[in-house]
C-alpha cells in the first residue's frame, strides 16, 4: 500500500509544525546561548503560516488517510484557537524562562510537539488517531511540567502527572479495545453505525463507553478525575500550567465531544445523565474548594476545574435526549465559545502570576498581590479584568460565555441547571474578588513593597494586551466569534 | 404594533450621548494629571447633566410610549439590540442620576484623600451603568448594565470606605449578585416563552401562562427585592451605607436602591400582571413590615449614618407599597417618592459626610450643638430632616400622600399601618435633630466645627430648591409621569383577576385641594 500523497496536504499544518519542532532540536546545540530567542520567533512564525492554511479549512468536511483523519470547520475552529494559545504561551515563556533561569530551546520544540498532538486530537476521526494525539500531547506535557528540573515541586508535579496520565490513557485504551471487540472498528463513523445497529444493548458496549468517558474525564480534569490537577498546576512552571489549563483542556474537550457525538450519538440516553452528574460535581467541587486556597496557582487550578464543569453544561445540552438538532448544536457552539473565552481570561491570569516576582521567585501566594494597585496600577487593573471575567460578570467576555452556555441549557429545558451553574458562579465571585480585594483594599507591608514587583517585558505586555483585548472585545462584540462557532459545530447529520 | 408606540426623537441620539459622556470623562481623567482629575470629572458630570436636560424639555408628556428611542442590532444570534429609550417613569430617574453625580464629585472634593483618580473613574463608570439600567430597552443590555455597576460600587465601598469596608463591600456584592442569578434565568426563559426576543416592549406585550408568571415573578422578586432592599433582604444595606464613603452612600441611596423599584415597575407589573396581583398581599405585607421595622430600627441607632440607612429601608417600603397599589395615585406617588428619596436621603448623607469630615465621628453623642457652631449647616440639615419626615410643602409629603391615597384605595388597614411609619419617621428624625443640632456641643469637637464653605453651600442649595419645588409645585413632574403610569395601570387591568374597586374617600377630596395636581390622576380613576 503506497502512501496517499494527496492526503498529506490535509495535514500540512501538522507536518510543518513537526518539521519546525525537529529543526529547533537540531539548531539548539549549534546556536550560541544568547540567540535562543530566534528559535521562539521561528516557532511563532510557523504558527502564523499554519493559521493561514487552516483558515481555508472552514469549509467542507474532508476525510483523509482512509478515514483516520478528518478536516472540517469544527477541527479548524479548535486549531485556530490552539495556534493563538500556543503563540501566546511561547511569548509568555520567552520572558518567564529567563526569569526562572530555565531557558532551554527544547522548550519551544515541546510546545510545538504538544500542539501537534492536540491538532491530531481535534482532527482525529478514528479512536486510535485520537489516542495517538493524546499521547503525543501528554508525554510532551509530562516533560514540560518537570522543566524546572532543580526544583523538587516541579519534578513531583511531572511524576504525578505522568503516573496519573498514563493510568488514564490506559483506561482510555482499554475502552477503545473493548469497543473494537464489539464493533470491529475504531473509526468513529463505523462505531456510530454499530451503535445504531444491533449491538446497542451489548453490556460490553456500555463498559467501553464508560471507560472512554473516564479517560477523557481525566484529560479535561472533571470531578472525580481531577485529583492530579492542583498539584500539577502548582508545581509546573507557570507558563506550562497556563498551556495545560488552556490548550490541553480545549483539545481534550474537542476530541471528547467529537467522540461522544459522532461515535456515541445514538447512545445519548446512556451517557447524558452520567455527564450531567459529572458536570454538577465538577462545578460544585471546583468552586467550593477554590475558596479555601491561599496559593493563586492552586486557586486557578480549582477554578479551571470549575470552568471545565461549566463547559460540560454544553456537552449535556448537546446530548440531552428529546432536544432538536438545532438545540443540540447550540450546546456545541456555546461550549466552543466558552472555551475560547476561557482561554483568554485564564492565560491572562496566569501571565500575571508568572510575571509577579518576589525576589527571584514567583509571587504565587495570594498575599503577594497585596497592595499591587498602589505600585502597578495598570497591572492590578488587568488582573481585576481577568478576575471579573472569570467570575462571569458583564461587560466582560466571561459573562458572554456563561450567557450562551446557560441560554443553551434553558433552551434544552434545563433551566434548573442554569440556576445551579449561576449560583456557583456567584460563589466563585467570592474567591476571584479576594484577589481584587488584596490588590486594592489592603496595604502592603514594607517588605512586600520592596520585594514584589511586576516584570513586564515587551513580550509579556503583548500577551497581556492580547488577553485583555480578548476579554473586553469579546465581552462587547461577541458577534463574530459567535457566528464562527455557529458555523463550526459538528455536522448535524451525525447527531441522531 | 411595537413600532407605533415608540416615539423616536429624530436626529440627536441624546441617550447615547448621556451614556457615553461619562465614559469619555473616564478616559480624560485617566490621562490627566492627578491634580486635574477633579475638575475634569466635575466638568464631565456637569456636561452630562446638561446633555440630559433635553430629555426633560423635549419630552412629550402626551404619550406613555418610549421616547428618544435608539435601536441598533448588536448581536445577531440571538438578536440582541442596543436599544435605548425613556418614558415618564425612567426619565425622572435618569435626570436624578445625572443631577446627583456632580454633587457626589463635589462632596468628595476634599473628603477623599487617596487615589482620587480611581475614585472619580469608579464614580463616572457608576453613572453610565445606572443610567444604562434606566434607559435599556433590551433585556440583555439591561442585565449587562445591571451587573456592571457592581464592580465600581464594590470598589467605592471597599477602597474608600470605613474601617470595616472590606466586609461591607463583599457583602453588598454577593447579596446583589446572588439576587441577580434568578433574574438572568428569568430573562432567558422569557426569551423562549415570549417569542424569541429580548425586546422589553415586545416581551411586555406577550402573555404568559399564570403558572409561569408565578415562577418568573419570584425570580424577578429575588433580584429586585435585594436591590430595593425589601425586608428581609435589607441586611446588606446598613453595612454598605455605614462603610461607604459619602459619595458612595449618596449613589447607593439615591440611585442604586431605585433600580429595584424601577425593576418592579418596568418588568414585574406589566409583564406578569396576573402573578403581580396574586402576590400583592405578600409584597404589601413585606412593605409595611419594612416601613415599621426600618423606622423602629432607626430609632435605636447611635450612628447617624446607620440611622439614615434604616430610614431608607422604611422610605423604600412606601415606594413598593405604592407600586403594588396598582392605581395611578399609588404608582405616581411611588415614582415621585423614588425621586424624593433620592434628593432627601442623598442630601442627608451629604450632611453627614460634611460633619464627618470635620469631627471624624458619626456618633450622635459626639456631635452636638451644631446650631451654634454651624448655623448655616444646621439650617440645611433641618430642612432636609423635615423633608424626610414629610412636612407639607416639601417634596416627600406629596409622594407619601399620593402613595397613601393609592394604598387606601387598595386596603384601608394597610394604609393605616403605613401611615404609622410617617409618625415614627417624625420621631426618629426629630429626635436626631434635637440631639445633634440643639443639644449641647461636645467640648473637644467644638474647635473642629467650622461652618459650610462655599463649595459645600453650593452643593446643598440645588437640593433645597428641589425639595421646595417638588413640595410646592409637583405638577410638571407628575405631568411627565401620567401617560406612562396610565399605561402600567392599563396593563394591570388586562389581568384576569379583577382588581379591587377604587374607593374615593371624602378625606382625599379635601386634601386634594391642597395639592391640585393630585386631583388629576384621581379623575382618571374616577370612571372605572
Amino acid at each position: 500500500m503506497s502512501l496517499p500523497l494527496g492526503d498529506l496536504v490535509t495535514i500540512l499544518p501538522e507536518l510543518l509544525i513537526v518539521g519546525i519542532a525537529c529543526l529547533i532540536l537540531v539548531l539548539d546545540p549549534i546556536m550560541s546561548t544568547g540567540k535562543k530567542d530566534v528559535l521562539a520567533w521561528i516557532s511563532l512564525g510557523v504558527l502564523g503560516v499554519c493559521a493561514l492554511i487552516t483558515v481555508g479549512d472552514f469549509g467542507d468536511r474532508t476525510m483523509a488517510f482512509s478515514g483516520l483523519v478528518v478536516v472540517d470547520a469544527y477541527a479548524a475552529f479548535w486549531k485556530m484557537l490552539l495556534y493563538v494559545v500556543s503563540g501566546l504561551t511561547i511569548l509568555l515563556s520567552m520572558s518567564y524562562l529567563k526569569e526562572e533561569k530555565i531557558e532551554l530551546a527544547e522548550y519551544y520544540a515541546f510546545v510545538l510537539l504538544a500542539l501537534v498532538g492536540m491538532m491530531v486530537m481535534v482532527s482525529g476521526a478514528d479512536l486510535l488517531t485520537i489516542y495517538l494525539g493524546i499521547e503525543l500531547m501528554s508525554i510532551t506535557l509530562y516533560i514540560m511540567a518537570g522543566f524546572k528540573r532543580f526544583e523538587a515541586r516541579s519534578i513531583e508535579a511531572s511524576a504525578k502527572y505522568f503516573v496519573l496520565g498514563a493510568f488514564s490513557s490506559g483506561i482510555l485504551l482499554y475502552g477503545i479495545s473493548l469497543l473494537f471487540g464489539v464493533t470491529g472498528s475504531t473509526r468513529l463513523t463505523e462505531i456510530a453505525a454499530a451503535v445504531n445497529g444491533p449491538t446497542l444493548n451489548d453490556p460490553l458496549m456500555l463498559l467501553a463507553l464508560m471507560l472512554i468517558i473516564v479517560g477523557f474525564g481525566f484529560k479535561v480534569a472533571a470531578v472525580p478525575f481531577h485529583m492530579w490537577t492542583p498539584d500539577v498546576y502548582e508545581g509546573a512552571p507557570t507558563s506550562v500550567t497556563a498551556f495545560m489549563a488552556v490548550a490541553s483542556k480545549a483539545a481534550s474537550f474537542a476530541a471528547f465531544l467529537r467522540v461522544l457525538l459522532e461515535a456515541f450519538g445514538g447512545m445519548r440516553p446512556n451517557w447524558n445523565l452520567l455527564i450531567l452528574a459529572v458536570c454538577l460535581f465538577t462545578v460544585a467541587l471546583g468552586n467550593l474548594v477554590a475558596i479555601v486556597q491561599t496559593n493563586v496557582k492552586r486557586m486557578l487550578a480549582y477554578s479551571s476545574i470549575a470552568h471545565a464543569g461549566y463547559a460540560l453544561v454544553g456537552v449535556v445540552v448537546a446530548g440531552w435526549v428529546g432536544t432538536e438538532a438545532a438545540v443540540s448544536s447550540r450546546g456545541v457552539s456555546s461550549l466552543m465559545l466558552y472555551l475560547a473565552i476561557y482561554s483568554f481570561m485564564t492565560l491572562g491570569a496566569f501571565a500575571m502570576v508568572a510575571m509577579l516576582r518576589k525576589g527571584g521567585l514567583e509571587g504565587e501566594e495570594i498575599e503577594d498581590f497585596t497592595g499591587l494597585a498602589k505600585r502597578h496600577k495598570g497591572g492590578a487593573f488587568l488582573m481585576l479584568v481577568f478576575m471579573v471575567s472569570l467570575a462571569g460578570i458583564p461587560p466582560t467576555a466571561g459573562f458572554i460565555g456563561k450567557f450562551y452556555l446557560f441560554m443553551a441549557a434553558v433552551n434544552a429545558g434545563l433551566a434548573w441547571l442554569a440556576i445551579f451553574g449561576l449560583i456557583f458562579a456567584a460563589i466563585s465571585a467570592f474567591y476571584y474578588l479576594r484577589i481584587v480585594m488584596v490588590m486594592y483594599m489592603r496595604e502592603p507591608s514594607p517588605e512586600q513593597e520592596r520585594n514584589t514587583r511586576l516584570v513586564l517585558s515587551p513580550q509579556v505586555s503583548v500577551v497581556l494586551a492580547f488577553a485583555v483585548a480578548g476579554v473586553v472585545l469579546l465581552g462587547i462584540f461577541p458577534g463574530p466569534l459567535v457566528s464562527i462557532a455557529d458555523l463550526s459545530v459538528l455536522p448535524l447529520s451525525s447527531v441522531k | 404594533m411595537i413600532v407605533t408606540e415608540v416615539v423616536a426623537t429624530g436626529g440627536m441620539p441624546w441617550l447615547t450621548l448621556v451614556l457615553v459622556l461619562p465614559l469619555l470623562g473616564v478616559m480624560a481623567t485617566l490621562l490627566a494629571h492627578e491634580s486635574l482629575s477633579r475638575p475634569i470629572a466635575l466638568a464631565t458630570s456637569l456636561i452630562t447633566f446638561v446633555a440630559s436636560l433635553p430629555l426633560w424639555f423635549a419630552f412629550d408628556i402626551g404619550t406613555g410610549g418610549m421616547q428618544f428611542v435608539e435601536k441598533h442590532l448588536w448581536i445577531d444570534t440571538p438578536a440582541i439590540h442596543y436599544a435605548l429609550g425613556v418614558d415618564g417613569i425612567s426619565m425622572p430617574l435618569v435626570l436624578l442620576t445625572t443631577f446627583l453625580t456632580p454633587l457626589c464629585i463635589l462632596v468628595s472634593w476634599t473628603a477623599i484623600e487617596t487615589r482620587m483618580k480611581e475614585f472619580l473613574i469608579s464614580l463616572l463608570v457608576m453613572e453610565t451603568a445606572t443610567i444604562g439600567v434606566f434607559v435599556a430597552l433590551d433585556f440583555v443590555l439591561f442585565y449587562i448594565f445591571w451587573e456592571t455597576m457592581l464592580i465600581p460600587m464594590y470598589l467605592l465601598i471597599g477602597v474608600w470606605g470605613g474601617p470595616n469596608r472590606v466586609y461591607a463591600a463583599i457583602k453588598f456584592f454577593l447579596y446583589t449578585l446572588a439576587g441577580s442569578i434568578l433574574l438572568l434565568v428569568a430573562i432567558l426563559v422569557l426569551y423562549f416563552e415570549g417569542g424569541q426576543t429580548f425586546d422589553i416592549l415586545a416581551l411586555t406585550h406577550a402573555s404568559y401562562a399564570p403558572s409561569l408568571q408565578a415562577l418568573l415573578f419570584w425570580a424577578f422578586f429575588a433580584a429586585f427585592a435585594v436591590k430595593v432592599p425589601m425586608f428581609p433582604f435589607h441586611t446588606w444595606l446598613p453595612d454598605a451605607h455605614v462603610q461607604a464613603p459619602t459619595a458612595g452612600s449618596v449613589i447607593l441611596a439615591s440611585v442604586l436602591l431605585k433600580l429595584g423599584t424601577y425593576g418592579f415597575l418596568r418588568f414585574s407589573l406589566p409583564m406578569l400582571p396576573d402573578a403581580s396581583v396574586t402576590y400583592t398581599p405578600i409584597i404589601m405585607a413585606l412593605s409595611v413590615i419594612a416601613i415599621i421595622y426600618g423606622a423602629y430600627m432607626a430609632l435605636a441607632q447611635s450612628d447617624i449614618k446607620k440611622l439614615i440607612a434604616y430610614s431608607s429601608v422604611s422610605h423604600m417600603g412606601f415606594v413598593t407599597l405604592g407600586i403594588f397599589a396598582f392605581n395611578a395615585q399609588g404608582i405616581e406617588g411611588a415614582v415621585l417618592q423614588m425621586v424624593n428619596h433620592g434628593i432627601t436621603t442623598g442630601a442627608l448623607f451629604m450632611c453627614v459626610g460634611i460633619i464627618y469630615e470635620r469631627t471624624h465621628s458619626r456618633e450622635i453623642s459626639e456631635n452636638g450643638g451644631l446650631a451654634h457652631a454651624m448655623p448655616k449647616y444646621a439650617t440645611f440639615l433641618v430642612i432636609f430632616a423635615l423633608s424626610s419626615v414629610g412636612l407639607p410643602g416639601m417634596n416627600s409629603f406629596v409622594g407619601e400622600f399620593l402613595v397613601l391615597v393609592g394604598v387606601f384605595a387598595w386596603d384601608k388597614l394597610t394604609a393605616t399601618l403605613a401611615a404609622l411609619g410617617i409618625i415614627l419617621a417624625a420621631v426618629y428624625i426629630l429626635y436626631l435633630v434635637q440631639r445633634i443640632v440643639y443639644g449641647p456641643a461636645a467640648p473637644k469637637m467644638l474647635s473642629k466645627l467650622t461652618d459650610l464653605n462655599p463649595r459645600e453651600f453650593g452643593m446643598l442649595v440645588p437640593l433645597v430648591v428641589l425639595v421646595f419645588w417638588i413640595g410646592l409645585y409637583p405638577k410638571p413632574l407628575l405631568d411627565v409621569m401620567h401617560a406612562s403610569v396610565k399605561r402600567v395601570v392599563a396593563s394591570q387591568s388586562d389581568s384576569v383577576i379583577v382588581q379591587p374597586p377604587t374607593v374615593l374617600d371624602d378625606h382625599v377630596l379635601v386634601m386634594s385641594d391642597v395639592i391640585p395636581s393630585a386631583l388629576a390622576p384621581l379623575e382618571i380613576e374616577d370612571t372605572p
